[in-house]
């Protein structure tokens, strides 16, 4: 039997799924095509939703390496950045912006990077507030399969995703762990020229809504600190149930999308080539969702608190920083800059998969706003003024791309509100104590 | 505010007053049947606290319910560890919205299996009248049984209704009893009453907040056990007999003859000695090619195999952990020590465990020199004393070493190094202790560490570093040692060792960090602890037996309720 979704309401259709019989909804072919612009698809007039990347690493660049030596347009980078080269127009560098601790301690390898991402300087046992891409997925993951995604090239679970109150987004670490959950048999190909529901994803779901109905009289037994927690388990119940739901709902076509092959095992460990491969395979899973609709937001932490290191030598990249001296006829630690070689590469890895997949006359990276950042200016001495951070991508036309602005100690924190502001969330200021901005960086926003 | 507003307001306070009084007085009644118990009734019951199930507490409950034959494949949530534990982080968990979707698979895979053709008629104890159909009897029959395991307590009418209904709706559009059975399941695997555990108040005899007896069989079981309690836990429970002395003490003397106490040390040790870590474990291959996942599984069980054989077997002193040269290798590891044991093929790949004594003068005795501690603790291509250093005193001792600082010069450093490779490890530290804000935490730490240093990164045995001698003297707390054995003499015989043990045990079991208002008990624990020989099982009891153990810690808000209710009570 064939019904276009036209002929059957959602709550005939749900019946016909429940009770057995094959409802299949054929796809309309016009609606493949992009318009005359190649900016928005044709059928429906509008542009696609912009994607979000946090992509953060470990240990920064060296001092002096790493930033363009003229403000304004971006000529040339630092020598730690010439990966980047093929991406110059579309990357924002920032140079000169700090983490401001005000009166609490360095926290090594977390200050800076949580400042960075939640607004606000961490102290030890104080839970961090959310993270700017839960607070971007919040307007942008709402009507997709995943709200975010969260990857780590080290392989661990660490993540750098946190929704407050303690409430971390694991992240994956095998690519093909992750291919499972995105393409694996729950895949819903929205080019299909025929959609069929699965009839076991709508018990599935009115098996989680009975749960869902004891929210209240569950939430009415505990005190306030339990009940945030409570409140975060249903929040990510309902979020699974939306995932469901869109499940059971024809897709909208996606020209670009197409579904990538299984990527291969890949070793334990955290050495160069590992890590560089994963990092791929973990990039190229996202850019396909990204053009596949299955979620707009991802999380990708490269070495992060990750032992990188070389087959074959004693000292990882951590190591490396704290006990190789600074070569006073280069005037840097030369064994510090290969491995930051190795982290503007896989960066740049990144961009090449996001930049690979073509839409209309751009690419995902076109549409996408990656946010980059790390914990320390100068890793020797655990140094947080002066970190590193990029935007990359215009985000569909949202930001001005290929400039190097610089702060005189500014916040961190108005690179992120710069990116929030850019991508249309309603924030007015964002931070706290000398961290709290309202000030976005004008230049990059179009 | 006029006089009759005043007045009107006076008496709805007293009013208000009133209510909560009778409300609080309702329900922190000592609830021994199901009909009192807010979690499976309508009646309010405030303050319950919340702990969610670790990965290991989740394997265990499945293997306990569900039998040997159900898979947990896949992986919960990891949890936060806090105050040295990831039971007390267990207050902290919650579930974010990959760990739901990874619960909702696990739980979809559990169910599929338990009722699949070659398992559901040994886990689903009745027969339906037929397959193709939802039959109410044998499903409900089945679901309570296993609701009221996998929530400790029985299914309220509410939430056996919904789970039903849920359950006959699969099985009918599906045209299977065994689907409707499935869902049903997934159902109860994936309810916040059993990923959470629910510790919910009364007031006790003498008017303070305690654990209700349903969540005291909980706190027991998973104490003991890491896992929910069993069926006659859950009847001392209802019956009202695990509130009276005698019915607690005969619950835990049944329990500590268990054998799954084997399995609550285990985890119990996996927790404190940080063993979750080995998930995250690599090794560099080029530098240590014999290391290989096997030898990281082997290293945890050697450890886990050597605590239970001498705390529960031999039943012997916590301390002498720390000096025994008695273990148990497999031939992998015995390539790692270095030592001649049997080969796989001599003795059968499933029984690759032989046990093994060292030699009376070898410098490696104590679960310190073993394996799993020296690998966990070190870089991927080199050993690390001050990892090892920090490590011993945060996990055995219980003491915070201070985190590296920040903003340190590093000019004298740089001055100082040349380009000549510093051959020992013991020599580069000491160059790297050249600033001054580093050099006070190296000396808490690489002393010991580097008494150690005979163990390579990957466990091997060596004497030599880049063809330099290894120097392994040092000193701990006043007291100088020349080897490993002497450093393990020296911990064995710090009095802080046992205290810090009762503290972890304590913390896991409560799931709280001990605090500066609990030094008192824990004294008096750690009293006793000395009087029994230091004997594991005893210090259990002894825990097991305090009121104090299951006592819930005063808030604002419990404050409040318990004076209301002692006020009510008089």
């Amino acid at each position: 039997m064939k019904s276009s979704s036209k002929l059957a309401s959602r709550r005939r259709f749900l019946r016909g799924v429940l009770n057995g019989v094959p409802m299949v909804v054929g796809l309309p072919l016009l609606d493949c095509f992009w318009n005359d612009n190649g900016t928005a698809l044709a059928a429906t007039g509008a542009a696609p939703s912009p994607c979000f990347v946090s992509w953060m690493f470990g240990l920064g660049f060296n001092p002096g390496r790493w930033a363009p030596s003229e403000l304004g347009k971006i000529r040339e980078f630092g020598p730690e950045l010439q990966a980047l080269n093929p991406f110059m127009d579309k990357i924002n560098v920032f140079s000169g912006f700090r983490a401001i601790l005000d009166s609490k301690p360095n926290l090594v390898h977390n200050s800076g990077v949580y400042t960075l991402l939640t607004g606000q300087a961490p102290s030890a046992g104080v839970q961090h507030p959310p993270t700017i891409d839960t607070l971007v997925s919040s307007k942008l993951g709402t009507r997709t399969r995943f709200r975010s995604i969260e990857v780590n090239a080290g392989g661990a679970a660490l993540s750098l995703s946190e929704r407050g109150n303690g409430i971390v987004n694991p992240a994956e670490g095998a690519p093909v762990a992750l291919y499972q959950k995105l393409f694996g048999p729950d895949f819903v190909d929205p080019n299909a020229a025929e959609f069929t529901p699965d009839p076991e994803i709508v018990l599935n779901k009115s098996a989680l809504s009975v749960v869902a109905e004891e929210r209240q009289r569950l939430m009415s037994q505990v005190g306030t600190a339990d009940r945030q927690r409570l409140d975060e388990y249903f929040t990510s119940l309902r979020e699974l149930e939306q995932g469901l739901e869109i499940q059971l709902e024809r897709p909208a076509p996606l020209p670009s999308c197409s579904k990538p092959d299984k990527p291969q095992e890949i070793a334990a460990g955290s050495d160069i080539e590992v890590m560089r491969t994963r990092n791929r395979l973990f990039s190229r899973l996202i850019a396909h969702a990204f053009a596949c609709g299955q979620t707009h937001v991802a999380n990708m932490i490269y070495n992060h608190l990750v032992y990188m290191t070389r087959p074959g030598s004693a000292n990882h990249h951590h190591l490396w920083t704290h006990e190789e001296p600074i070569d006073h006829r280069i005037g840097y630690q030369p064994q510090v800059a290969l491995f930051n070689l190795e982290c503007a590469g896989a960066l740049a890895d990144t961009l090449t998969a996001l930049n690979n997949i073509k839409e209309g006359s751009g690419t995902v990276l076109d549409r996408s706003v990656v946010l980059v950042g790390t914990d320390v200016g100068f890793a020797q001495a655990h140094g947080i003024d002066n970190i590193p951070m990029f935007l990359i991508g215009s985000g569909g036309g949202r930001f001005k791309t290929g400039l190097h602005i610089s702060a005189g100690g500014d916040s961190v924190t108005r690179v992120g509100f710069t990116a929030m502001q850019g991508l249309g969330l309603t924030v007015g200021e964002w931070g706290s104590e000398s961290n709290k901005t309202a000030r976005p960086i004008t230049e990059v926003l179009a | 505010m006029s006089k009759n507003r005043k007045s009107r307001v006076v008496i709805v306070a007293v009013a208000i007053l009133g209510v909560a009084i009778a409300a609080t007085v309702f329900f922190f009644a000592p609830a021994s049947s199901e009909k009192n118990r807010s979690l499976s009734g309508s009646a309010k019951m405030a303050d319950a606290s919340l702990r969610r199930l670790t990965d290991t507490q989740y394997r265990q409950i499945i293997l306990d319910v569900l039998g040997p034959t159900i898979r947990v494949n896949g992986v919960v949530e990891p949890g936060v560890r806090e105050a040295g534990l990831i039971e007390v982080g267990s207050r902290r968990a919650s579930v974010s919205a990959s760990g739901m979707a990874q619960f909702h698979a696990l739980a979809k895979d559990i169910a599929e299996q338990a009722t699949s053709e070659t398992n559901r008629n040994t886990i689903i104890s009745c027969v339906p009248k037929a397959v193709d159909a939802w039959d109410a009897q044998c499903g409900e029959q089945f679901l309570s049984q296993v609701g009221r395991l996998l929530f400790r307590r029985s299914l309220g009418p509410a939430e056996s209704q919904a789970i039903f209904a849920i359950a006959e709706k699969s099985a009918t559009a599906s045209k299977d009893f065994y689907k409707g059975v499935g869902e049903g399941l997934s159902s109860l695997l994936i309810a916040p009453q059993f990923l959470f555990r629910w510790e919910i108040p009364q007031v006790a005899r003498d008017g303070t907040l305690s654990l209700d007896a349903l969540s005291k069989a909980s706190r027991l079981s998973f104490f003991l056990w890491n896992s929910g309690p069993d069926l006659l836990l859950l009847e001392a429970a209802e019956s009202g007999a695990l509130d009276t002395r005698s019915g607690l003490r005969e619950q835990v003397d049944r329990m500590l003859e268990s054998p799954r106490l084997e399995a609550g040390t285990r985890a119990f040790f996996i927790d404190m000695f940080q063993f979750d870590h080995f998930h995250e474990l690599v090794k560099d291959a080029q530098i240590y090619p014999k290391f290989s996942a096997q030898v990281i599984n082997d290293a945890e069980e050697q450890t886990l195999r050597t605590v239970v054989d001498h705390l529960l077997v031999r039943q012997l002193d916590y301390r002498d952990l720390f000096t025994t040269r008695r273990t148990f290798l497999t031939p992998v590891l015995g390539a790692i020590y270095r030592v001649p044991t049997p080969s796989d093929k001599s003795i059968g790949m499933d029984r690759r465990w032989i046990s093994y004594e060292f030699d009376a003068d070898d410098p490696r005795p104590g679960i310190l020199m073993q394996t799993s501690f020296v690998t966990l603790h070190s870089h991927p291509g080199r050993s690390s004393p001050t990892l090892r250093g920090k490590a011993l005193r945060e996990i055995f001792l219980c003491q915070k070493v201070p985190d590296p600082p920040a903003n340190v010069s590093f000019t004298e450093f740089n001055e100082s190094q040349n380009s000549e490779v510093l051959r020992t490890t013991r020599k580069r530290l000491e160059a790297h202790a050249t600033a001054p804000a580093c050099a006070g935490c190296h000396r808490l730490t690489d002393p010991i560490g580097l008494a150690m240093e005979v163990a390579d990164s990957d466990g091997s045995f060596r004497t030599e570093e880049n063809g330099v001698a290894i120097d392994t003297t040092g000193n701990f707390e006043g007291t100088v040692f020349s080897d490993a054995a002497g450093l393990a003499e020296a911990i064995r015989n710090n009095p802080v060792l046992p205290s810090c043990l009762v503290n972890r045990v304590y913390s896991y079991g409560t799931g709280r960090a001990v605090t500066s208002a609990d030094r008192s008990a824990q004294a008096t624990l750690s009293d006793s602890f000395a009087k029994n020989g230091y004997k594991l099982r005893s210090l259990l009891r002894e825990i097991a037996l305090d009121d104090e153990f299951y006592r819930v810690p005063p808030t604002k808000s419990s404050n409040l309720m318990t004076v209301q209710a002692k006020a009510t009570k008089q």
